[in-house]
């Protein structure tokens, strides 16, 4: 059995539904297929909180947002693209509006803006600390209206179709019912998010696990940045729920076991009672993480259950402000860690976040493969170097989305339609599925037993800092944890809703990625934003003003190249905040 | 207090032999900060991987992970196992609607009528995006707000007892978000919803039992939009018949 479209695209959180409609809006009479494994308001865009940078008050410009996103990501943001993108996000966020999003107000009625780490401007839209949660249902909502797109719900991906070099579709697990089918079109887009789950510790939801990184990679495509992991700086102990950084633009302060605000100890400002752009804890968050790092080294952070954390200290802010611009940090605490903000500290410590790496695009969102296109926490255009800013990447997702969705639209209007070769490898992939889901019930390792290994693995060697002796452990015993993964028991034997089975799939594709970050980090012998390699503290622009490229080998084992970062108006220089 | 607790889970698995509905025993850890999502992860990795349910986030804000916890619908992830002590907890799908497997019930239904409410901006014109936003102030914000919490997650159908007489009822959550739209200063879709909402499995279906808003873990208070859509239909048809010529 197999379906047809034009576009298909896969993954249904920001990049994805935006995507999905610049496509209608391009071409209505293309038929669009839109597959992804939940439902599209289950997306991870929904737990983005704090908010999206888009430059529109008279005293902000978009050189000063392009400037602040490229020293924030240590310049190794492609400067063509952060121009298209500061120019871009601003209507595309002012499209959201008229399609119904409820962004905060200004009195007036106008969109209000709020400060945000490492902006030195006033320049993020938010809608209280919702902002992924109205963006997402926002689009989602709207896509509802164009009748050319066919939702494919809580469908999981398993391969793409590659015909004569040209990706033209997938193949599909339906969960409900475990029908394997085909879904062709004459253009792909990726946009399943980040996988921010090989590691132990993450803000990121349970189906973040960088599937279409994976789809892509095994595709042939090359993967870009990978070792560009975002620690961000509070995230509550054991759960690993952000708190988002909107709590320290209001004035929240970072505290540690002396009620010290250590920030002003590592070159980030000195502190003043209210909150100060690009300062303090308004700085980058690579900064602040690693900051945390060398507090535990000296013993000045607090115990708990799950490791050492600072505080978080909101209470001068007082119940009103938190109330209104920080309502979810309140039902947060309250729900999650049984205290409430408005009179207690509230703990926190560094947790995986974001992905700055990803499926190598072009500024259009076209991946290395012809057919392929990819957006969102999946690519790599790169826009956010090697430390992404909070609240650019709503936007991107909007941006990127918009333009893969349109360069899509133009190439199935070209492409042919996918041929025969297409059918017979669904036919093979069906099979491979199959023998895979009746084959593993003898299996020795439970997959959760890989899951967390690998994530330790990560944890200690690609973790806030590194170092090349425990990389290259980590190297090998993820290979072979590859092999054992290939085994793993899988009990579940029916095809319904067969969540194991996904599991199984997922963990496959995690460990190829975390390969990918763990190579890519031992190549980079530099220190650079989000990496930082104890043996090679200095960033070296002689030789790593580059981004790394990761190409998947016959073998399945990752080889690591070079290509230059496109430099346009800033040439590097030195990050300052807290002055 | 013991450190274990009982989950008593709801399994079906109707390709199977045994398939039957049943339920199985599974001992957890009762630890101070474990949901009961955390009990059922920990069965999926350590006790029983054949477990079928679904979740994402964990944090209350994707919808994923309702269940019926002792008889009640909630998120699983924002109910906490020292809250049901000494247990056994009893888990099961979601009330009303089909169950697909285990805890994973069928939501066709919901997603179809999502759509049938046009939850979306509808303007008689749409003005440039370069012309800037539409201004709306706090107030106008603050009256149709909270309708646009809802996350989905279906907690206010397993509550509604008419739904489950009546699946043709359109249901708490879509009138909810048709509703916030309506209110929204800058839609002026609320003629084409009407019709939806007033037509016999729409508004007019619910007995104001109450038991959505209570169901909420959000607050949206999808009986409060009812009963408010309610008297906008009732005006409504009040105006189409003293000026027939209004209606479409």
């Amino acid at each position: 059995m197999s379906a047809s479209h034009d576009v298909v695209i896969v993954g249904a959180g920001g990049a994805g539904l935006r995507a999905a409609i610049a496509v209608s809006e391009t071409d209505p009479r293309l038929s669009v297929a839109v597959v992804s494994k939940v439902y599209p308001m289950r997306s991870h865009t929904v737990s983005a909180e704090g908010g999206a940078a888009g430059a529109i008050s008279a005293e902000d410009s978009l050189d000063e947002h392009a400037y602040d996103t490229i020293s924030g990501g240590d310049w190794l943001c492609d400067q063509d693209a952060v121009e298209s993108f500061v120019a871009e996000a601003p209507r595309e966020l002012m499209r959201l509006e008229h399609w119904g999003c409820p962004w905060s107000r200004e009195p007036d009625g106008h969109i209000a803006v709020r400060a945000f780490g490492g902006m030195k401007k006033k320049r993020t839209w938010f809608a209280a600390d919702k902002t992924g949660f109205h963006l997402l249902h926002t689009l989602f909502q709207t896509s509802l209206k164009y009748p050319n797109i066919t939702r494919y719900d809580e469908w999981y991906a398993t391969r793409l179709l590659v015909d004569d070099g040209r990706v033209c579709g997938v193949v599909a697990i339906e969960l409900m019912s475990g029908l394997i089918e085909t879904i062709t079109g004459r253009s792909v887009v990726i946009a399943t998010g980040g996988g921010g789950r090989v590691f132990p510790f993450t803000t990121n939801a349970a189906i973040k696990t960088g599937d279409g990184m994976a789809l892509a990679y095994r595709a042939g495509a090359p993967l870009k940045d990978m070792e560009f992991v975002q620690y961000h700086p509070t995230g509550l102990p054991f759960t690993g729920i952000l708190i988002t950084e909107a709590a320290r633009a209001e004035g929240g302060w970072l505290l540690n076991k002396d009620g010290y605000r250590y920030l002003q100890d590592y070159d980030l400002g000195t502190p003043q009672p209210g909150p100060v752009l690009r300062s303090m804890e308004l700085g980058p968050r690579d900064r602040l993480s690693q900051a945390f790092e060398h507090e535990v080294e000296k013993g000045r952070t607090i115990d708990s259950p799950y490791g050492p954390v600072v505080h978080l200290d909101l209470r001068h802010l007082g119940e009103k402000i938190i109330d209104a611009k920080l309502p979810m940090v309140r039902e947060l605490c309250r729900d999650y860690e049984r205290i409430d903000p408005v009179h207690d500290l509230v703990p926190v410590r560094p947790v995986v976040h974001y992905m700055m790496g990803g499926v190598h695009t072009d500024i259009d969102g076209a991946t290395a493969l012809p057919g392929l296109f990819a957006a969102g926490e999946t690519a790599c255009v790169s826009i956010n170097g090697a430390n992404r800013l909070g609240s650019n990447s709503l936007p991107e997702c909007l941006v990127f989305g918009a333009r893969a969705g349109r360069s899509a639209a133009l190439h199935a209007a070209d492409a042919p339609r996918p041929g025969p070769a297409v059918e017979k490898q669904g036919h093979d992939e069906r099979r491979r599925l199959d023998n895979d889901l009746f084959r593993r019930d003898t299996g020795t390792d439970r997959i959760s037993t890989i899951r967390k290994r690998m994530q330790t693995i990560l944890e200690d060697a690609a973790g806030i800092y590194r170092d090349g002796d425990t990389l290259t452990k980590a190297a090998d015993e993820l290979r072979e944890l590859r092999e054992r993964a290939a085994t793993a028991a899988v009990d579940d034997t029916s095809r319904r809703f067969n969540t194991e089975r996904v599991a199984g799939l997922e963990l496959t594709g995690m460990l190829e990625l975390a390969e990918c970050i763990v190579h890519s980090a031992l190549r980079r012998e530099e220190s650079r934003g989000a990496h930082q390699r104890t043996d090679f503290p200095e960033r070296d622009d002689n030789r790593f003003l580059a981004h790394s490229l990761v190409h998947r080998e016959p073998d399945g084992s990752p080889r690591v190249s070079h290509l230059p970062v496109t430099i346009t108006r800033w040439p590097p220089g030195k990050r300052v905040y807290g002055r | 207090m013991s450190d274990q607790i009982t989950l008593r889970v709801a399994r079906y698995r109707p390709e199977e032999e045994d398939g039957e509905p049943a339920f199985a025993d599974y001992d957890v850890p009762l630890r101070q900060d474990w949901a009961v999502l955390d009990g059922l992860n920990y069965i999926k990795d350590e006790l029983d991987g054949t477990l079928a349910y679904r979740w994402s986030c964990r944090m209350g804000i994707c919808g994923s992970c309702g269940m019926m916890v002792n008889g009640e619908p909630k998120l699983t992830c924002a109910t906490f196992l020292t809250d049901l002590a000494p247990g056994p907890v009893r888990i099961e799908p979601l009330d009303n609607f089909p169950v697909i497997r285990d805890l994973v019930v069928d939501l066709t239904d919901f997603m179809h009528k999502l759509g049938q409410v046009k939850p979306w901006l509808i303007r008689d014109e749409e003005k440039p995006v370069e012309e800037r936003e539409y201004l709306q102030t706090p107030a106008e914000l603050a009256d149709f707000k909270q309708f646009s919490m809802c996350i989905n997650c279906m907690l206010c159908y397993a509550a509604c007892p008419v739904y489950g007489l009546d699946s043709n009822f359109v249901g708490p959550a879509a009138i909810a978000l048709a509703h916030r739209y309506n209110l929204d200063s800058r839609d002026e879709g609320d003629r084409e919803r009407l019709t939806i909402l007033a037509q016999p499995e729409g508004v007019w279906d619910c007995t104001f039992v109450g038991e959505c808003s209570a169901a909420c873990p959000k607050g949206v208070d999808p009986a409060g939009a009812i009963q408010q859509a309610k008297l906008a239909a009732a005006q409504e048809a009040v105006k189409s018949l003293l000026l027939p010529w209004r209606s479409k």
